[in-house]
């Protein structure tokens, strides 16, 4: 087995008494798509916050190819957002280029002349990756939210990210925008072997999208001081024919889909 | 249909709008007759002949004095004062507003200090202010300064600080430092509130400097307006409030239209925010 790129050693998250996360040990190869499922207050987002660098584990290391995870975000993790991830300020090809520019020029954070058409084409390809193509010159506010997303996407990914990270990046759109987007993000994943995590509320995306999926709960409650015991990965479960995912979930799931289809 | 849904159509919104204005300037002529009829050398209410005989003697006729057209050397020395303090005043407050708003431990340094500087009157530092720097041009945009300054700094910086972290998230991941993040993400989305805090505290600024000048000054138009009270010289005053108000209106018509044709972003339709 290669090298894994992301390790999760003995983790534990506290903020003071209250015990966030606890004992977490994992570890991500690269090309796996992880979905992060689980109640909300579960410490989901604690928990890719922790990868993004905004928060550091209590205890315990996270490791990226080997080396402590930087403490703050940086190039090497890419992110997408419910919302807000892309700048109003700039057109789509503005933001798409934008990574570049600051890698261009320390001082001005733009590019010119012939960097600038370089960095031009490349955005342009990968707007046409994201089928955005036609979009390059309006502004986000000008963009439907599934057409947001997208975008910062692109813009995530002109970086190529050694990691992509996803916070519940379709929780706002409509069910068959969804769908779209769950096919570009497959087929974006499958094309350019990235290595994803994605949080998400719902169960069967969860299921349906990548190719392993962490449960976070918690499995001991202290009635009298439920702050004691933190969420851990109660199931990690691999998306693949050998696993059988566990009856509690796979009921779970059927349950929401009737819903769905209701 | 309830009145709360009747939209009058554009022909009838136009009468409307006029309408107060009319219905003020009947009031005015009819009321200016009737003390002029019992007293013909009334100062209070002078007739519209008066008016026009001021505007020309101020504006059009040189000065005996001076040989100078007074009306225009009043309004350029306030505009010069003005617009000097109001430009320094938008640019200290952006440097400070988004610097604060971006940077916690600048914040944590001059916030309480702009804080503690904007609960001071400042026309109550107005006479520190003419023994410190004079009674030249220096105090009068000084006092502007003063006065609007911390309304911007504070503004602005509110307005830093509720970008959404989202974005803020975003540029470092793709690689931006602190500095590339400050010019490329926060300071062009923070021009276009910017040019509304700087419409907003105008009217500020022109109270200060009126106020200045009528204290300590030889031209201006709040000078002039101050100069000649003692005459009651109605037939001037009311010209130059009303020039004062114009004067107003096409700066903040402009700054709207600044931004409007600057940051369309900033004005189209918001998506999602």
């Amino acid at each position: 087995m290669d090298n894994p790129i992301i390790e999760i050693k003995q983790v534990w998250k506290e903020y003071g008494d209250q015990v966030v996360l606890e004992k977490l040990n994992l570890s991500v190869q690269a090309g796996e798509f992880i979905s992060i499922v689980g109640a909300s207050g579960c410490g989901k987002t604690t928990l890719l916050n922790m990868l993004l660098g905004t928060e550091s584990p209590s205890r315990g290391a996270l490791l990226m190819g080997g080396e402590p995870l930087p403490a703050e975000p940086s190039e090497s993790r890419g992110i997408v957002f419910q919302k807000y991830s892309v700048f109003p300020h700039l057109n789509a090809l503005e933001n798409v280029m934008l990574g570049g520019e600051f890698a261009a020029s320390a001082l001005f954070g733009r590019a010119f002349g012939k960097q600038r058409k370089k960095l031009q084409e490349n955005a342009l390809e990968m707007l046409q990756a994201v089928g955005l193509s036609d979009a390059a010159q309006r502004y986000p506010s000008e963009l439907s939210g599934g057409m947001q997303q997208r975008l910062a996407i692109a813009q995530a990914l002109i970086k190529q990210p050694r990691i992509l990270l996803l916070d519940e990046p379709f929780g706002a759109l409509d069910p068959g925008i969804r769908k779209d987007m769950h096919s570009l993000i497959r087929e974006l994943w499958k094309k350019r072997g990235l290595t994803v995590f994605m949080i998400t509320h719902d169960l069967s995306e969860g299921f349906s999208l990548g190719s392993r999926v962490w449960v976070l709960d918690k499995p001991r409650i202290d009635p009298q001081q439920p702050e004691r015991y933190g969420a851990q990965i109660v199931y990690d479960i691999g998306l693949n024919a050998e696993q059988k995912i566990p009856e509690s979930i796979q009921n779970l799931l059927d349950k929401t889909a009737q819903e769905k289809t209701v | 249909m309830r009145l709360m849904n009747s939209k009058p159509s554009r022909a009838m919104r136009l009468t409307l709008n006029l309408l107060p204005f009319a219905i003020l300037l009947v009031i005015y002529t009819l009321a200016s007759d009737a003390r002029l009829l019992e007293n013909p050398s009334d100062k209070l209410l002078p007739a519209w002949s008066s008016f026009a005989d001021a505007i020309e003697r101020m504006a059009f006729t040189p000065s005996k004095r001076t040989g100078e057209y007074l009306l225009w050397v009043d309004s350029l020395a306030s505009l010069q004062r003005l617009l000097l303090a109001v430009g320094i005043s938008a640019l200290i407050g952006l440097i400070l507003g988004v610097v604060n708003g971006m940077l916690p431990v600048m914040r944590a340094t001059f916030s309480p200090l702009v804080t503690a500087i904007s609960l001071i009157p400042p026309m109550a530092i107005l006479p520190v202010l003419f023994i410190v720097f004079g009674l030249g041009e220096l105090s009068k945009v000084m006092l502007i300064i003063i006065g609007i300054c911390p309304i911007l700094i504070r503004d602005l910086q509110q307005r830093t600080q509720s970008l959404p972290v989202e974005q803020l998230l975003k540029a470092q991941t793709l690689g931006a430092n602190s500095w590339q993040i400050m010019i490329r993400v926060v300071l062009p989305q923070i021009l276009p509130p910017l040019i509304s805090a700087v419409r907003l505290t105008l009217g500020s600024a022109w109270l200060f400097l009126i106020a200045g000048e009528a204290i300590a000054a030889t031209e201006g138009l709040g000078y002039r307006i101050f100069l000649i009270r003692r005459y009651l010289a109605m037939d001037v005053i009311l010209p130059y409030v009303l020039w004062i108000a114009l004067l107003a209106f096409v700066m903040d018509t402009l700054l709207r239209l600044l931004s409007a044709k600057a940051f369309p972003w900033y004005h189209g339709k918001r998506g999602q925010e």
